[in-house]
Order: structure tokens, then sequence, then C-alpha cells
């Protein structure tokens, strides 16, 4: 069961069942602050050959509770996320972390073996957006525009967890226009870390406002990320200094629709002028 | 030393507005992290070096007492004595009485974590000896009387100036008056100074890298040959080594060896690695008469039986607080024990209590970067993920926070009402910044803003509820 990108419409007749079943596990930040994000992940799989479909029994990945120690209820959470998920080819995520967090749910079951197989068996088919359509369905090149100057921040999830790093900077080479200047410290963490931010923010605001200071030294017009926790954490800091970067998730890019404005840039004004 | 971790939170604060401080660690920032990538880059068999080493320390874990018993017997074979000491009060007294025992008056040190960790320096100076650090970071806050700030680099929260004032106000007595300026006056002024010593010491002590059981080998590294002098010139010397830092053969300690000079400076090798095995044999022309070994337990063997073995496994590298932005933000002294950074965060819990220590685990972001440079693979995230647990099992956390927690799990195992309620979320959210497209700030939300950034807005709709809209249409 592993379909390549040279599967996308074959076998006539069922051409429709040979495309793999997605399931799009959007994430907490992106449902609720850019379902943008959710849908370039959607428009980008299907390009991909995907059919995609969106559990409505979905929730969080639990790394709330994992982080903070309460191991029963990330492990509540988690059996929430499996029976949603589980009866699918593959299930994606556009975030390194909580894409990396279901890949750790075999973790929570250690007493529970029933659960534990069924956690492995989804963390097995479980991937973050980018390298899933580079790494398994083949992607090489996206068609899309933006004609920018652009850097970008390896979250660290990703990064570490999962090994995204090339991946996303190949697609991104492909879009047109676009011109990538690389962010010195680019694998250092922003200070995000889920509560962290919030427990810690004097110890945050540091490393934030650290990154912003490289973001802008780049003097790209953008930045990108795949983890929308850590561009909520930069692009606050960004709009704090007054500065001109705009924030957007790499996906959006690569869809070809970072047409909206970006993480806490004013809105358009209805109507437009 | 008496534990000051309960008030992490306020310590950092005051690290992050020293302005001093802060000059010292951008110095620091950057330079292991360069030397060792350097130093890694130029080793192909760097990794399975790596592998070596956890399989040598995993081996030796196992084998524990055996390897334990082996070297002690080696050592006492070589005319040495070994004391066993399971406490940190066993430790301070068993050194404590060898050198009242000696007669000795004045003792000279090598660097040593454990003996900062056991608190020897104190115990052997309420017992009315001169005590003098010879390695130059320990020396320098030995005068301004500060605990280390790094493991492997001491004083390197201080700057030149500060360094330069220590000197002036401490090198009166010996006739040095003169205020230095440049560095390499000042190391000359220190060796000078620190010369006498070594001449005049009754007692040498030191830390031990490796103890190497076939043999009953103590091996120390250093930059400055601070411990060959400390070793060898006095009638006594003392080693103080906790139990884990035992390997099986001379073999096994260059597999270590090469893995922690790259880890810690970048270095290939330290510019001195020496070895002592016993006491001064007939015809040896130096070194010492009298030759202990302080084995030291202090909470060890417990974690050899928890899920913090791996923890032993650490060769006190520094590596991880070299690449670690938090310990890079505040520096050392604000974990408030003996040893800071990552590696510090899962020992000082241990050591004194999650009710003293409860900040360490949890001021920290799980980048993971600690882990990935880890010369023995010790999953540090993990531990500290662990240590997190233990505390929520304790119920020693902010009460708020477990009841934000149990609410946040009953959310995310109810969908709908989950749908419902980030559905409100996102549209009140987005209804309130307006056009602005940002909060500046946010009644309850404090936390966030004292972080010096804003909030970004919601975009106004879920995904889920576009997504319903639009299979909907579809449909």
């Amino acid at each position: 069961m592993n379909p390549g990108a040279d599967s996308v419409g074959a076998g006539a007749g069922s051409g429709a069942d040979a495309r793999p079943r997605v399931a799009l596990f959007v994430t907490c930040l992106a449902n609720i602050y850019r379902p943008n994000v959710g849908l370039a992940a959607v428009a980008l799989l299907e390009r991909a050959g995907c059919t995609v479909e969106v559990p409505l029994t979905q929730t969080c990945c639990g790394q709330p509770s994992y982080n903070n120690g309460d191991l029963d209820g990330a492990a509540k959470t988690a059996r929430q996320t499996i029976e949603a998920f589980e009866d699918f080819d593959y299930v994606v995520a556009p975030s390194g972390s909580c894409g990396g967090m279901l890949r750790d749910f075999p973790r929570l079951f250690a007493s529970e073996p029933g659960w534990q197989q069924r956690a492995r068996a989804m963390a097995e088919k479980t991937y973050e957006l980018i390298s899933f359509l580079t790494d398994i369905r083949g992607m090489t090149s996206v068609d899309a525009a933006y004609p920018h100057r652009v850097t970008y921040h390896d979250s660290c999830h990703g990064l570490r967890a999962l090994g995204i790093k090339e991946q996303p900077r190949r697609l991104l080479g492909t879009v047109r226009g676009l011109e990538l200047a690389e962010l010195a410290d680019s694998e250092i963490c922003c200070g995000f870390g889920g509560t962290f931010c919030v427990k810690y923010p004097e110890i945050s605001g540091r490393m934030v406002s650290d990154k912003a200071a490289a973001i802008n030294a780049t003097e790209a017009e953008v930045l990108l990320g795949g983890d929308l926790g850590c561009l909520l954490n930069i692009a606050g800091r960004l709009g704090r200094e007054g500065g001109r970067v705009r924030v957007y998730h790499v996906a959006e890019v690569l869809a070809g629709m970072a047409d909206v404005p970006g993480l806490g840039d004013p809105r358009q004004p209805k109507g437009g002028s | 030393m008496e534990p000051l971790s309960h008030a992490f939170k306020e310590r950092s604060v005051w690290a992050l507005q020293d302005e001093t401080l802060q000059v010292a660690l951008n110095r620091a920032k950057d330079g292991f992290a360069v030397k060792r990538a350097k130093a890694v880059g130029a080793l192909p068999e760097f990794e399975s070096l790596r592998d070596r080493a956890v399989d040598i320390k995993n081996h030796t874990l196992e084998n524990l007492d055996h390897y334990l018993e082996r070297y002690a017997d080696a050592v006492e074979r070589s005319g040495g004595k070994v004391h066993w000491a399971s406490s940190a009060e066993d430790a301070r007294r068993i050194v404590v009485e060898i050198c009242q025992a000696s007669g000795a008056r004045m003792i000279t040190k090598g660097k040593s974590m454990v003996g900062e960790e056991v608190g020897v320096n104190g115990a052997l100076e309420e017992a009315g000896f001169e005590v003098v650090e010879t390695d130059l970071g320990e020396y320098i806050i030995q005068l301004a009387h500060e605990p280390p700030s790094h493991i492997i680099v001491p004083a390197v929260h201080k700057t030149r100036g500060q360094i330069a004032d220590l000197f002036h106000q401490n090198h009166q007595k010996y006739g040095l008056t003169r205020k230095l300026a440049e560095v390499p006056e000042m190391v000359n002024e220190a060796r000078q100074v620190l010369r006498d010593k070594y001449l005049a010491a009754d007692v040498g002590i030191t830390g031990a890298n490796f103890l190497i059981a076939e043999s009953g080998t103590s091996v120390i590294v250093t930059n400055e040959g601070n411990g060959d002098l400390t070793c060898s010139l006095p009638k006594v010397h003392i080693v103080t080594a906790g139990i884990e830092k035992v390997v099986p053969t001379a073999e096994d300690a260059s597999t270590l060896l090469r893995l922690l000079g790259r880890s810690a400076t970048g270095q290939d090798m330290t510019t001195y690695t020496t070895f002592t095995t016993g006491p001064k044999r007939s015809g040896d022309t130096d070194g010492p008469e009298e030759y202990h070994v302080v084995l030291i337990d202090n909470g060890r063997t417990t974690m050899l039986g928890d899920q913090f073995r791996e923890m032993l496994r650490c060769i006190r590298c520094g590596a991880c607080m070299n690449h670690c932005p938090v310990y890079g933000a505040i520096g050392g002294h604000a974990y408030g024990w003996v040893y800071p950074g990552p590696m510090g965060s899962v020992l000082t819990p241990l050591a004194v209590g999650l009710k003293e220590a409860g900040n360490l685990p949890n001021a920290c972001t799980l980048n993971g970067h600690c882990a990935e440079v880890c010369p023995v693979r010790i999953p540090l995230p993990d531990l500290l993920r662990t240590l997190r647990h233990r505390e929520y099992q304790l119920r020693l956390g902010l009460k708020p926070m477990r009841w934000g927690l149990a609410a946040w799990v009953w959310f995310t195992t109810h969908p709908r009402i989950y749908r419902m309620g980030t559905r409100v979320q996102a549209r009140m959210l987005a209804l309130l910044a307006g056009r602005k497209g940002r909060f500046r700030r946010m009644p309850l939300a404090g936390s966030w803003f004292r972080g010096g950034r804003d909030l970004p807005a919601p975009q106004g709709e879920t995904f889920m509820a576009v997504w319903q809209r639009r299979q909907r249409g579809k449909g």
C-alpha cells in the first residue's frame, strides 16, 4: 500500500479508487487561526493525486497534555484521533509538530497492547504535509508564482523528529519568481514551545526577538515556515516591532493561495477600494 | 550548595536584564556550536563513534557493580585506597578526614563538577584548610565567590573587565598591583600566583573524566595543564568521582575521549589528557605518596534503577547547554544549582527534588537540539517530559494549568462541542481584532504579551466550517 505519484489517474474504470484516500488532520491552530492553510493543504494533496477527506470527529493531537505531564489526558485525546483516522490510507497534517505527535502515539499506550497496536498502525501512515508530497507522492514541482524574496524558518519538531529540511526548499525552488534568502540560525528554536511561551514569556520573548532580528537581516519580504505555532509567535513579534515582513505557512505559497493577508496583517476592507 | 532553583523564574528574568551577563553570553553563544560542528564534520566516523559510546556506557551501567569492584581492586593493587561515599555528606567527610590525617594545610584543586555537587570546597574551608582552585575559570569564580555557570567553562558569564577587577582586588596581597587589560597578561598573572600554590600544596584534589576498571586508572582532560600539577606535586592525591565514570578498558576510555573534546570545545583532543594510577612507586621520580579515590553515589544508584538510567551515560561535555537556546538566553546561574542547561534540568530535580526544581524541566521548548548533539545520545527532551509527568502525578504544578488541561481533554473528546466552540472562538477573536488583524493586548492572556509580541487574529471562520459548507455545496 504505497502508491507512488505515477499511480495518479491509473486504472481506467476504477480510476477514483486508485487514488489513495488521505485524511487531513488540519490541527487546532490551522482550524481556528488559518483555515487557508487547510484549504491549501487540500489543494496540494489533490494535485498530488490524492482523494482528500476531513474526518469531522478530529480535534487535537494531544500535545498540550503530553508536554505538560498529563499522559492519561493525552491518551484520551489520542484515542479520539485514532478512531477518527485509522481507516484511511494516509494521515497528513500541515504541521511537523502535530504530525510528529501522532507518530508518538504508541508511547502513550505502553500498558494497553490493543491500543498500542492501533496507534502504531496509524503512526506508520502519518506524515507532515510537505514531506508527504515530496517523499511519498514524488512531487517535484508546483505550479505557482510568488514574485517575492522569502526566507524560511525550520520548525524544530519537523526538522529533528521528522527530518524535514530540504523538502520545502525543493518545492519552493520551483515557484516562479520566488527568491529564497536563507535565514541565519534557521535551525534555532523561535521560543514558541507550546505552553512554554506563556509559562516563561520573558525567555520566550528573548528567543523570538533574536529570531526576528535574524529574519530582518535577510531583507526578505516574507517569512515562511511549516508550523503555525512558530509562525504565530514570530508574526506576533514582527508585528510588535512594526516591521514589514509578512508571514505565511509554506503550503499557502506552494498552493498559490497566499493572496490573502498574512498572519497578523490588517484585513482587507470589504468590497475593496 | 544550597539550591536556589525554586527562584528560577525570578533569576531568569534578572539574567535577561543583566547587561554585563548578556554581553558575556552573546560573546560565547555561537563559538562552541561552530567549533563543534567543524570538528564533527571533519570526522566521518563520528556517528558510529556515538553508537559505540552508547554501547560502552550501556554495557557498563548494566554491569556497574562488577566494573566498580574491578576498578576498586585494581586501585588497591596499585597501592591506592578506595573510599565509598553513598551521600554528599559522606563524600565531604571522607575528603576532610583524608586531608586531616595527612596533616595538610594547603590544598590545590583541579576542576571537578562532582566536587561542586557534594560541596567539597565549603567543607574543607570550614575545617580550616586553604583551598585553591587551579583551573583558570574555577579560580576566577572562586575569587568571585560564585558557583560555576557552565560545566566546562565555569566563568563563561564573566567579562574580561570583571576578571581584571577581580584580579586587581585579590592579587594586591602578592605584590601584584597593576590593573591588567589584556587576556595574556591576566593568564600570566594567574599562573604566577598559582605556581606558588602548587609548590606549597599538601593535597591535590582532582575529578575524573573516566575511571578505567582494568587498570585502576583515573583520566582527566584539561587545557591548562593544571591537572597534572595538582595530581603530581602534592604528597597526597585525592580523586573524587561519580560511580558512573567507570569504563571497562583503556580502549573504551579512548573511544569516549574522541567524542568528549569534539563535543565540548570542538577540539580533537584537549591539550592535556592525564592518566594516573596509584601513588609513586619505588623508583618513580615524582608522584604522590598517597593516592585516594572517593567513589560517590549521591543518588546515582537510584537513577540506575528508574527511568533516568540513560542520564548516567552523560560524560559532562556541555554540548547540550552550548546548543540550548534557553541556556543561551539566561546563562547557568538562573538554574540555581550546580548543573545548568538541559542535563542540569534532568539532574537537578533528581538531586534536590521536584518541589525545589520543578521549573527546570518545564523551562524547555522541547526543540530537541540538545539530544541532537549529545555524544552519548541521551534523550534529554524525553527525560524532561518524564519529569513533567512525575510533577503532574505528584500534583506539584500550578492548579490553573491542571484545570485547563482537564478542560481541554474534555473538549477534545467531544468533537461536536469542539467544532462549535472553536467556531465561536475564531469568529469572536476575528470580530474583536477588527481590521487591525491582531491584538496588542487581551484580558487573561497577559503572558503571551509579556513576551513582547502581538497576537495575530484568526481569519474568522474555522477550517471545519469552511469545509462543511464546501461539502454541502458539492452534495
